[in-house]
Protein backbone atom coordinates (compact mmCIF):
# COMPACT_ATOMS: atom_id res chain seq x y z
CA UNK A 1 0.00 0.00 0.00
CA UNK A 2 0.97 3.48 -0.67
CA UNK A 3 2.22 5.68 2.42
CA UNK A 4 1.53 9.39 2.12
CA UNK A 5 3.14 11.14 5.15
CA UNK A 6 1.89 14.22 6.60
CA UNK A 7 2.38 13.99 10.11
CA UNK A 8 5.63 16.20 9.45
CA UNK A 9 4.84 18.57 12.90
CA UNK A 10 4.72 15.12 14.62
CA UNK A 11 8.30 14.44 13.53
CA UNK A 12 9.94 13.74 10.02
CA UNK A 13 12.84 11.05 8.94
CA UNK A 14 16.22 11.27 9.18
CA UNK A 15 17.99 12.82 6.21
CA UNK A 16 20.00 10.79 4.47
CA UNK A 17 23.18 13.52 4.88
CA UNK A 18 22.53 13.34 8.30
CA UNK A 19 22.58 9.80 8.74
CA UNK A 20 25.99 9.90 7.13
CA UNK A 21 27.07 12.40 9.20
CA UNK A 22 26.02 10.74 12.45
CA UNK A 23 27.56 7.49 11.63
CA UNK A 24 31.40 7.78 12.71
CA UNK A 25 30.17 8.95 15.83
CA UNK A 26 28.31 5.61 16.81
CA UNK A 27 31.62 3.67 15.77
CA UNK A 28 35.23 4.68 15.31
CA UNK A 29 34.65 7.64 16.71
CA UNK A 30 32.74 6.62 19.76
CA UNK A 31 34.96 8.83 22.82
CA UNK A 32 33.97 10.63 25.47
CA UNK A 33 33.68 14.00 24.71
CA UNK A 34 35.39 14.88 27.92
CA UNK A 35 38.16 12.38 27.95
CA UNK A 36 41.75 14.39 27.23
CA UNK A 37 42.84 11.23 25.01
CA UNK A 38 42.54 11.52 21.21
CA UNK A 39 39.33 9.81 20.98
CA UNK A 40 38.25 11.73 23.67
CA UNK A 41 39.08 15.32 22.03
CA UNK A 42 37.68 14.20 18.37
CA UNK A 43 34.41 13.84 20.30
CA UNK A 44 35.16 17.44 21.73
CA UNK A 45 36.05 18.24 18.64
CA UNK A 46 33.05 17.26 16.73
CA UNK A 47 30.55 18.67 19.03
CA UNK A 48 32.17 22.04 19.13
CA UNK A 49 31.78 22.49 15.38
CA UNK A 50 28.22 21.35 16.06
CA UNK A 51 27.58 24.25 18.40
CA UNK A 52 29.15 26.76 16.25
CA UNK A 53 26.71 25.36 13.13
CA UNK A 54 23.62 25.57 15.46
CA UNK A 55 24.94 28.69 16.88
CA UNK A 56 25.91 30.92 13.81
CA UNK A 57 22.23 29.49 12.39
CA UNK A 58 20.25 30.98 15.32
CA UNK A 59 22.92 33.62 15.25
CA UNK A 60 23.76 33.09 18.49
CA UNK A 61 27.22 33.39 20.40
CA UNK A 62 28.50 29.52 20.47
CA UNK A 63 28.66 29.75 24.34
CA UNK A 64 25.04 30.06 24.58
CA UNK A 65 24.23 27.01 23.10
CA UNK A 66 23.55 24.65 25.38
CA UNK A 67 22.75 20.64 24.14
CA UNK A 68 19.37 18.69 25.30
CA UNK A 69 17.31 15.71 25.09
CA UNK A 70 15.38 17.38 22.68
CA UNK A 71 12.40 19.89 23.20
CA UNK A 72 10.77 18.99 26.76
CA UNK A 73 13.64 18.93 28.14
CA UNK A 74 14.68 22.08 27.03
CA UNK A 75 11.40 23.32 27.77
CA UNK A 76 11.57 21.86 31.56
CA UNK A 77 15.02 23.54 31.74
CA UNK A 78 13.99 27.09 30.73
CA UNK A 79 10.86 27.65 32.97
CA UNK A 80 12.49 25.39 35.94
CA UNK A 81 16.02 27.15 35.45
CA UNK A 82 14.32 30.09 35.72
CA UNK A 83 11.64 29.93 38.24
CA UNK A 84 14.51 28.54 40.60
CA UNK A 85 17.13 31.36 39.97
CA UNK A 86 14.26 34.12 39.47
CA UNK A 87 13.84 36.75 42.42
CA UNK A 88 9.87 36.18 42.05
CA UNK A 89 7.09 34.10 42.36
CA UNK A 90 4.89 34.71 39.19
CA UNK A 91 5.31 33.45 35.40
CA UNK A 92 3.31 33.96 32.40
CA UNK A 93 2.44 31.69 29.50
CA UNK A 94 0.02 31.07 26.78
CA UNK A 95 -3.29 28.96 26.90
CA UNK A 96 -1.89 27.45 23.46
CA UNK A 97 1.49 26.10 24.70
CA UNK A 98 3.01 22.59 24.06
CA UNK A 99 2.35 20.28 27.02
CA UNK A 100 6.01 20.38 27.57
CA UNK A 101 5.50 23.81 28.49
CA UNK A 102 1.61 24.34 29.81
CA UNK A 103 2.25 21.25 32.24
CA UNK A 104 5.70 22.46 33.16
CA UNK A 105 3.73 25.75 34.21
CA UNK A 106 1.24 23.67 36.22
CA UNK A 107 4.05 22.33 38.31
CA UNK A 108 5.35 25.07 39.50
CA UNK A 109 1.77 26.47 40.51
CA UNK A 110 1.89 22.99 42.58
CA UNK A 111 4.83 24.53 44.51
CA UNK A 112 3.31 27.97 44.61
CA UNK A 113 4.20 29.73 42.08
CA UNK A 114 1.30 32.21 40.38
CA UNK A 115 1.17 31.22 37.04
CA UNK A 116 -0.99 33.74 34.21
CA UNK A 117 -2.10 32.15 31.59
CA UNK A 118 -2.72 34.30 28.50
CA UNK A 119 -5.55 34.16 26.41
CA UNK A 120 -5.19 34.09 22.37
CA UNK A 121 -7.67 35.53 19.75
CA UNK A 122 -9.89 33.12 17.41
CA UNK A 123 -6.91 32.72 15.06
CA UNK A 124 -4.55 31.77 17.91
CA UNK A 125 -2.56 34.81 18.61
CA UNK A 126 -1.53 36.21 21.63
CA UNK A 127 -1.97 40.05 22.15
CA UNK A 128 1.03 41.65 23.19
CA UNK A 129 -0.87 44.49 24.89
CA UNK A 130 -2.55 41.42 27.11
CA UNK A 131 1.02 40.52 27.77
CA UNK A 132 2.13 44.36 29.50
CA UNK A 133 -1.33 43.79 31.76
CA UNK A 134 -0.25 40.86 32.73
CA UNK A 135 3.69 41.78 33.89
CA UNK A 136 4.08 42.57 37.41
CA UNK A 137 6.81 43.06 39.75
CA UNK A 138 7.35 39.60 40.87
CA UNK A 139 6.86 38.33 36.86
CA UNK A 140 10.36 36.06 36.69
CA UNK A 141 9.88 34.59 33.32
CA UNK A 142 7.21 34.54 30.21
CA UNK A 143 6.92 32.02 27.70
CA UNK A 144 5.84 31.55 24.90
CA UNK A 145 5.93 29.55 21.51
CA UNK A 146 7.23 31.21 18.54
CA UNK A 147 4.59 28.95 16.05
CA UNK A 148 2.19 26.34 17.15
CA UNK A 149 2.32 22.80 16.33
CA UNK A 150 -1.82 22.36 16.10
CA UNK A 151 -2.59 25.04 14.14
CA UNK A 152 0.76 26.89 12.89
CA UNK A 153 -0.25 30.16 14.12
CA UNK A 154 2.99 32.38 14.19
CA UNK A 155 3.41 34.68 17.49
CA UNK A 156 4.53 38.62 17.08
CA UNK A 157 7.67 37.09 19.17
CA UNK A 158 9.60 40.02 18.49
CA UNK A 159 6.75 42.45 20.56
CA UNK A 160 6.13 40.23 23.32
CA UNK A 161 9.32 39.83 24.01
CA UNK A 162 9.91 43.61 23.85
CA UNK A 163 7.19 44.24 26.06
CA UNK A 164 8.49 41.36 28.74
CA UNK A 165 12.17 42.97 27.96
CA UNK A 166 10.99 46.54 30.07
CA UNK A 167 9.70 44.86 32.84
CA UNK A 168 12.88 42.89 33.30
CA UNK A 169 11.42 39.37 32.93
CA UNK A 170 13.26 36.82 31.33
CA UNK A 171 11.66 35.83 27.84
CA UNK A 172 11.53 32.28 26.41
CA UNK A 173 9.89 30.82 23.50
CA UNK A 174 9.52 27.10 22.23
CA UNK A 175 10.96 27.64 18.36
CA UNK A 176 10.12 23.41 18.36
CA UNK A 177 7.66 23.87 15.31
CA UNK A 178 9.32 26.87 13.85
CA UNK A 179 12.57 25.64 13.33
CA UNK A 180 13.66 24.85 9.79
CA UNK A 181 10.32 26.83 9.03
CA UNK A 182 11.12 30.08 9.14
CA UNK A 183 14.19 32.32 10.08
CA UNK A 184 15.09 31.54 13.49
CA UNK A 185 17.26 34.76 14.58
CA UNK A 186 17.59 35.24 18.57
CA UNK A 187 18.82 38.91 18.02
CA UNK A 188 15.72 39.70 15.69
CA UNK A 189 13.07 38.10 17.86
CA UNK A 190 14.63 39.21 21.05
CA UNK A 191 14.49 36.23 22.98
CA UNK A 192 16.71 35.69 26.26
CA UNK A 193 15.51 31.40 25.72
CA UNK A 194 14.49 29.28 22.65
CA UNK A 195 14.08 25.98 22.69
CA UNK A 196 14.42 23.40 19.39
CA UNK A 197 14.15 19.66 18.83
CA UNK A 198 16.24 17.62 16.13
CA UNK A 199 13.65 15.59 15.61
CA UNK A 200 11.50 17.92 14.08
CA UNK A 201 13.61 19.42 11.28
CA UNK A 202 15.00 15.57 9.89
CA UNK A 203 17.37 15.10 12.34
CA UNK A 204 17.28 12.32 15.22
CA UNK A 205 15.13 12.16 18.01
CA UNK A 206 16.22 12.25 21.24
CA UNK A 207 18.84 15.73 20.81
CA UNK A 208 17.83 19.67 21.15
CA UNK A 209 19.41 22.84 21.98
CA UNK A 210 18.00 25.15 24.50
CA UNK A 211 19.76 28.86 23.51
CA UNK A 212 20.82 30.55 26.89
CA UNK A 213 21.58 34.53 26.34
CA UNK A 214 24.60 35.57 27.91
CA UNK A 215 23.99 36.91 31.45
CA UNK A 216 20.14 34.91 31.57
CA UNK A 217 19.73 34.14 35.54
CA UNK A 218 19.34 30.75 35.02
CA UNK A 219 19.94 27.40 37.12
CA UNK A 220 20.78 24.39 35.87
CA UNK A 221 18.37 21.59 36.06
CA UNK A 222 20.41 18.43 34.97
CA UNK A 223 23.46 18.22 38.18
CA UNK A 224 26.18 16.51 37.67
CA UNK A 225 29.64 16.52 35.82
CA UNK A 226 30.96 19.54 34.27
CA UNK A 227 28.98 19.22 30.92
CA UNK A 228 27.56 22.30 28.86
CA UNK A 229 29.49 24.45 31.27
CA UNK A 230 27.73 23.22 33.85
CA UNK A 231 24.46 23.61 32.69
CA UNK A 232 23.57 20.41 31.55
CA UNK A 233 25.08 17.43 33.28
CA UNK A 234 25.44 13.92 31.48
CA UNK A 235 27.74 12.57 28.84
CA UNK A 236 27.11 14.38 25.05
CA UNK A 237 24.94 12.56 22.65
CA UNK A 238 27.54 12.98 20.55
CA UNK A 239 26.45 11.64 17.37
CA UNK A 240 23.00 13.10 17.88
CA UNK A 241 24.39 16.37 18.20
CA UNK A 242 26.28 16.34 15.13
CA UNK A 243 23.47 14.70 13.08
CA UNK A 244 20.86 18.07 14.86
CA UNK A 245 23.80 20.56 13.26
CA UNK A 246 24.14 18.48 9.68
CA UNK A 247 19.73 19.00 9.70
CA UNK A 248 19.75 22.05 10.89
CA UNK A 249 22.51 23.70 8.43
CA UNK A 250 20.67 21.56 5.40
CA UNK A 251 17.02 22.69 6.39
CA UNK A 252 17.93 26.44 6.45
CA UNK A 253 20.27 26.92 3.13
CA UNK A 254 16.96 25.24 1.60
CA UNK A 255 14.46 27.25 3.57
CA UNK A 256 12.75 29.57 1.66
CA UNK A 257 12.46 27.58 -1.35
CA UNK A 258 10.88 24.28 0.63
CA UNK A 259 8.76 26.96 2.42
CA UNK A 260 7.32 28.17 -1.23
CA UNK A 261 6.98 24.84 -2.01
CA UNK A 262 5.01 23.71 0.82
CA UNK A 263 3.19 26.48 1.14
CA UNK A 264 1.82 26.05 -2.66
CA UNK A 265 1.22 22.44 -1.41
CA UNK A 266 -1.01 23.01 1.69
CA UNK A 267 -2.82 25.69 -0.56
CA UNK A 268 -3.66 22.85 -3.36
CA UNK A 269 -4.86 20.57 -0.19
CA UNK A 270 -6.92 23.22 1.52
CA UNK A 271 -8.60 24.61 -1.68
CA UNK A 272 -9.09 21.37 -2.87
CA UNK A 273 -10.75 20.07 0.59
CA UNK A 274 -13.02 23.05 0.87
CA UNK A 275 -13.89 22.94 -2.68
CA UNK A 276 -14.93 19.54 -2.80
CA UNK A 277 -16.60 19.06 0.96
CA UNK A 278 -19.08 21.15 2.68
CA UNK A 279 -19.44 22.86 6.15
CA UNK A 280 -14.84 22.95 6.38
CA UNK A 281 -13.60 25.56 8.05
CA UNK A 282 -9.90 26.20 9.04
CA UNK A 283 -8.55 26.82 12.36
CA UNK A 284 -5.47 28.44 12.64
CA UNK A 285 -4.15 32.04 11.40
CA UNK A 286 -5.07 32.63 7.65
CA UNK A 287 -1.46 34.05 6.72
CA UNK A 288 0.49 34.38 9.75
CA UNK A 289 1.00 30.35 9.85
CA UNK A 290 3.83 27.98 9.44
CA UNK A 291 3.94 27.36 5.50
CA UNK A 292 3.53 23.68 5.81
CA UNK A 293 0.80 23.03 8.35
CA UNK A 294 -3.03 23.05 7.61
CA UNK A 295 -5.34 22.10 10.46
CA UNK A 296 -9.33 21.66 9.04
CA UNK A 297 -12.43 21.21 11.26
CA UNK A 298 -14.91 18.65 9.20
CA UNK A 299 -18.66 19.35 11.14
CA UNK A 300 -20.43 16.62 12.19
CA UNK A 301 -17.57 13.71 11.72
CA UNK A 302 -15.17 12.91 14.72
CA UNK A 303 -11.75 13.51 14.19
CA UNK A 304 -10.24 9.87 14.42
CA UNK A 305 -12.79 7.83 12.82
CA UNK A 306 -11.23 10.30 9.74
CA UNK A 307 -7.55 9.36 10.83
CA UNK A 308 -8.32 5.60 11.00
CA UNK A 309 -10.17 5.65 7.96
CA UNK A 310 -7.21 7.89 6.26
CA UNK A 311 -4.48 5.59 7.51
CA UNK A 312 -6.54 2.56 5.75
CA UNK A 313 -5.64 3.81 2.55
CA UNK A 314 -1.86 4.86 3.59
CA UNK A 315 -2.12 8.50 4.27
CA UNK A 316 -0.59 9.29 8.01
CA UNK A 317 -2.25 12.41 9.71
CA UNK A 318 -2.94 13.51 13.09
CA UNK A 319 -5.69 15.17 14.81
CA UNK A 320 -4.89 18.43 16.45
CA UNK A 321 -1.61 16.93 18.05
CA UNK A 322 -0.32 13.75 18.50
CA UNK A 323 -0.29 13.72 22.61
CA UNK A 324 -3.60 14.46 21.91
CA UNK A 325 -5.04 11.25 20.80
CA UNK A 326 -4.64 9.51 23.85
CA UNK A 327 -7.00 11.30 25.39
CA UNK A 328 -10.75 12.13 25.32
CA UNK A 329 -10.60 15.99 25.44
CA UNK A 330 -10.60 17.81 22.60
CA UNK A 331 -8.10 19.77 21.61
CA UNK A 332 -7.24 22.81 24.46
CA UNK A 333 -5.51 24.47 21.81
CA UNK A 334 -8.73 24.53 19.42
CA UNK A 335 -11.12 25.49 22.26
CA UNK A 336 -8.65 28.41 23.36
CA UNK A 337 -9.27 29.62 20.02
CA UNK A 338 -13.11 29.49 20.48
CA UNK A 339 -13.34 26.62 18.52
CA UNK A 340 -16.93 25.07 20.21
CA UNK A 341 -16.25 21.56 21.65
CA UNK A 342 -17.96 19.58 18.98
CA UNK A 343 -16.27 20.78 16.01
CA UNK A 344 -12.77 20.62 18.20
CA UNK A 345 -13.49 16.64 18.13
CA UNK A 346 -13.58 16.97 14.01
CA UNK A 347 -10.50 18.51 13.22
CA UNK A 348 -7.19 17.10 11.70
CA UNK A 349 -3.44 18.36 11.30
CA UNK A 350 -1.97 17.72 7.96
CA UNK A 351 1.62 18.76 7.93
CA UNK A 352 3.28 18.72 4.81
CA UNK A 353 7.47 18.18 4.40
CA UNK A 354 10.05 17.16 2.41
CA UNK A 355 8.50 14.24 0.79
CA UNK A 356 5.20 15.37 -0.29
CA UNK A 357 4.64 15.92 -3.97
CA UNK A 358 1.55 17.24 -6.21
CA UNK A 359 0.53 13.42 -6.37
CA UNK A 360 0.48 13.18 -2.74
CA UNK A 361 -1.88 16.02 -2.41
CA UNK A 362 -3.96 14.75 -5.59
CA UNK A 363 -4.16 10.96 -3.61
CA UNK A 364 -5.37 12.77 -0.71
CA UNK A 365 -8.20 14.88 -2.65
CA UNK A 366 -9.10 11.65 -4.43
CA UNK A 367 -9.40 9.54 -1.11
CA UNK A 368 -10.49 11.88 1.93
CA UNK A 369 -13.92 13.27 0.60
CA UNK A 370 -15.28 10.09 0.29
CA UNK A 371 -14.27 9.04 3.88
CA UNK A 372 -16.19 12.52 4.96
CA UNK A 373 -19.28 11.80 3.24
CA UNK A 374 -18.98 7.73 4.20
CA UNK A 375 -18.63 9.53 8.21
CA UNK A 376 -21.08 12.06 7.47
CA UNK A 377 -23.78 9.80 6.36
CA UNK A 378 -23.31 7.63 9.46
CA UNK A 379 -23.64 10.58 11.71
CA UNK A 380 -27.17 11.48 13.57
CA UNK A 381 -25.63 15.07 13.52
CA UNK A 382 -25.66 16.31 9.64
CA UNK A 383 -26.73 20.07 8.74
CA UNK A 384 -30.44 18.79 8.11
CA UNK A 385 -30.28 16.91 11.64
CA UNK A 386 -29.71 20.12 13.43
CA UNK A 387 -31.93 22.29 11.15
CA UNK B 1 -4.85 0.35 19.90
CA UNK B 2 -7.42 -1.39 19.06
CA UNK B 3 -8.53 -5.04 18.36
CA UNK B 4 -9.21 -6.68 14.78
CA UNK B 5 -12.44 -6.90 15.39
CA UNK B 6 -12.96 -3.09 16.36
CA UNK B 7 -11.44 -2.04 13.11
CA UNK B 8 -13.65 -4.97 11.35
CA UNK B 9 -16.66 -3.07 12.67
CA UNK B 10 -15.28 0.41 12.11
CA UNK B 11 -14.27 -0.49 8.57
CA UNK B 12 -17.41 -2.24 7.44
CA UNK B 13 -19.97 -1.48 10.22
CA UNK B 14 -23.16 -3.37 9.99
CA UNK B 15 -26.56 -1.70 10.63
CA UNK B 16 -26.12 1.54 9.65
CA UNK B 17 -29.13 3.50 9.05
CA UNK B 18 -32.56 4.83 10.25
CA UNK B 19 -35.55 2.75 10.11
CA UNK B 20 -38.94 5.00 9.13
CA UNK B 21 -41.44 5.23 11.36
CA UNK B 22 -39.80 3.27 14.27
CA UNK B 23 -41.31 1.77 16.78
CA UNK B 24 -38.53 2.66 19.49
CA UNK B 25 -35.77 5.85 19.26
CA UNK B 26 -32.95 5.52 21.54
CA UNK B 27 -30.38 8.73 21.48
CA UNK B 28 -27.69 8.82 23.71
CA UNK B 29 -23.78 10.90 24.09
CA UNK B 30 -23.91 14.29 23.40
CA UNK B 31 -21.57 16.46 20.59
CA UNK B 32 -19.76 18.03 23.22
CA UNK B 33 -18.10 14.98 24.41
CA UNK B 34 -17.83 13.76 20.88
CA UNK B 35 -20.07 10.87 20.96
CA UNK B 36 -23.92 11.11 20.02
CA UNK B 37 -25.74 7.32 18.59
CA UNK B 38 -29.23 7.43 17.78
CA UNK B 39 -30.80 3.62 17.48
CA UNK B 40 -33.84 2.66 15.72
CA UNK B 41 -36.22 -0.85 15.99
CA UNK B 42 -38.65 -2.32 14.44
CA UNK B 43 -40.70 -4.84 17.24
CA UNK B 44 -42.53 -7.37 16.13
CA UNK B 45 -43.93 -9.84 18.27
CA UNK B 46 -41.63 -8.79 21.81
CA UNK B 47 -39.03 -9.21 19.12
CA UNK B 48 -36.41 -6.77 17.45
CA UNK B 49 -37.72 -7.54 14.20
CA UNK B 50 -34.91 -4.96 12.88
CA UNK B 51 -32.25 -2.02 14.27
CA UNK B 52 -30.23 0.23 12.68
CA UNK B 53 -27.97 3.06 13.91
CA UNK B 54 -26.23 6.39 13.35
CA UNK B 55 -23.39 7.19 15.16
CA UNK B 56 -20.76 10.28 15.46
CA UNK B 57 -17.66 9.21 17.13
CA UNK B 58 -14.47 7.52 16.91
CA UNK B 59 -13.63 3.61 15.71
CA UNK B 60 -14.76 2.39 18.97
CA UNK B 61 -17.91 4.17 18.86
CA UNK B 62 -18.45 3.16 15.53
CA UNK B 63 -17.85 -0.58 16.04
CA UNK B 64 -19.78 -0.48 19.35
CA UNK B 65 -22.90 0.54 17.80
CA UNK B 66 -22.27 -1.94 14.90
CA UNK B 67 -22.07 -5.01 17.02
CA UNK B 68 -24.48 -3.76 19.55
CA UNK B 69 -26.77 -4.38 16.63
CA UNK B 70 -26.04 -7.23 15.47
CA UNK B 71 -26.10 -8.58 18.88
CA UNK B 72 -29.76 -7.19 19.53
CA UNK B 73 -31.37 -8.41 16.05
CA UNK B 74 -33.97 -11.29 16.59
CA UNK B 75 -33.38 -11.32 20.28
CA UNK B 76 -36.58 -10.67 22.30
CA UNK B 77 -36.50 -7.36 23.98
CA UNK B 78 -36.17 -8.81 27.45
CA UNK B 79 -32.90 -10.46 25.96
CA UNK B 80 -31.76 -7.46 24.64
CA UNK B 81 -32.56 -5.50 28.02
CA UNK B 82 -29.59 -7.56 29.25
CA UNK B 83 -26.83 -6.29 26.66
CA UNK B 84 -24.35 -4.48 28.37
CA UNK B 85 -21.33 -2.16 27.73
CA UNK B 86 -19.11 -4.75 29.24
CA UNK B 87 -20.93 -7.38 27.40
CA UNK B 88 -20.37 -5.44 23.97
CA UNK B 89 -16.37 -4.80 25.26
CA UNK B 90 -15.87 -8.19 25.26
CA UNK B 91 -17.67 -9.15 22.39
CA UNK B 92 -15.66 -6.84 20.24
CA UNK B 93 -12.34 -8.60 22.04
CA UNK B 94 -12.16 -5.58 24.14
CA UNK B 95 -12.00 -1.89 24.01
CA UNK B 96 -8.83 0.19 25.28
CA UNK B 97 -9.52 2.01 28.97
CA UNK B 98 -10.29 5.37 28.30
CA UNK B 99 -13.18 4.59 25.28
CA UNK B 100 -14.87 2.03 27.55
CA UNK B 101 -17.10 4.85 28.80
CA UNK B 102 -17.58 7.48 26.95
CA UNK B 103 -17.19 5.65 23.74
CA UNK B 104 -19.53 2.62 24.88
CA UNK B 105 -22.48 3.67 24.43
CA UNK B 106 -24.90 1.25 22.05
CA UNK B 107 -26.14 -0.73 24.53
CA UNK B 108 -27.77 2.30 26.36
CA UNK B 109 -28.96 3.22 23.13
CA UNK B 110 -30.70 0.38 22.55
CA UNK B 111 -32.43 0.62 26.00
CA UNK B 112 -33.40 3.81 25.63
CA UNK B 113 -34.95 2.82 22.10
CA UNK B 114 -36.86 -0.43 24.12
CA UNK B 115 -38.18 2.18 26.98
CA UNK B 116 -39.02 4.26 24.26
CA UNK B 117 -40.95 1.41 22.47
CA UNK B 118 -42.43 0.23 26.01
CA UNK B 119 -43.68 4.13 26.68
CA UNK B 120 -45.77 4.10 23.52
CA UNK B 121 -46.93 0.60 23.44
CA UNK B 122 -48.30 -0.04 26.94
CA UNK B 123 -48.62 -3.20 27.45
CA UNK B 124 -52.14 -4.41 29.13
CA UNK B 125 -51.94 -4.92 32.81
CA UNK B 126 -50.91 -8.66 32.85
CA UNK B 127 -53.88 -10.90 33.17
CA UNK B 128 -56.33 -8.63 34.15
CA UNK B 129 -58.12 -8.03 30.96
CA UNK B 130 -62.11 -8.47 32.02
CA UNK B 131 -64.96 -10.02 30.43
Amino acid sequence: MRTVYMDHSATTPVRPEVVEAMLPYFTEQFGNASSVHHLGQRARAAVDEARDIVAAHLNARPEEIVFTSGGTESDNHAIRGVAAAGRGRHVITSAVEHHAVLNTCKALEKEGFEVTVLPVDENGLVDPQELRGALRPGTVLVSIMMANNEVGTIQPIRELAEVTAESGAVFHTDAVQAAGKMPVDVEELGVDLLSLSAHKFYGPKGVGVLYIRAGTRIRPMQVGGHHEHGRRAGTENVPGIVGMARALELACAEMDEEAQRLKRLREHLQKGLTGRLEDVQLNGHPEQRLPHLLNLTFAYVEGESMLLSLDAVGVCVSTGSACTSGTLEPSHVLTAMGVRPELAHGSLRFSLGRMNTEDDVEYVLEKFPPIVRRLREMSPTTREASA
Amino acid sequence: MYSDKVMEHFTDPQNVGEIENPDGVGQVGNPTCGDVMRITIKVEDGHIADIKFKTLGCAAAIATSSITTEMAKGKSLEEAMEITRKRVAEELGGLPPQKMHCSNLAAEGLHKAIEDYRAKHPQPAGGQTSD
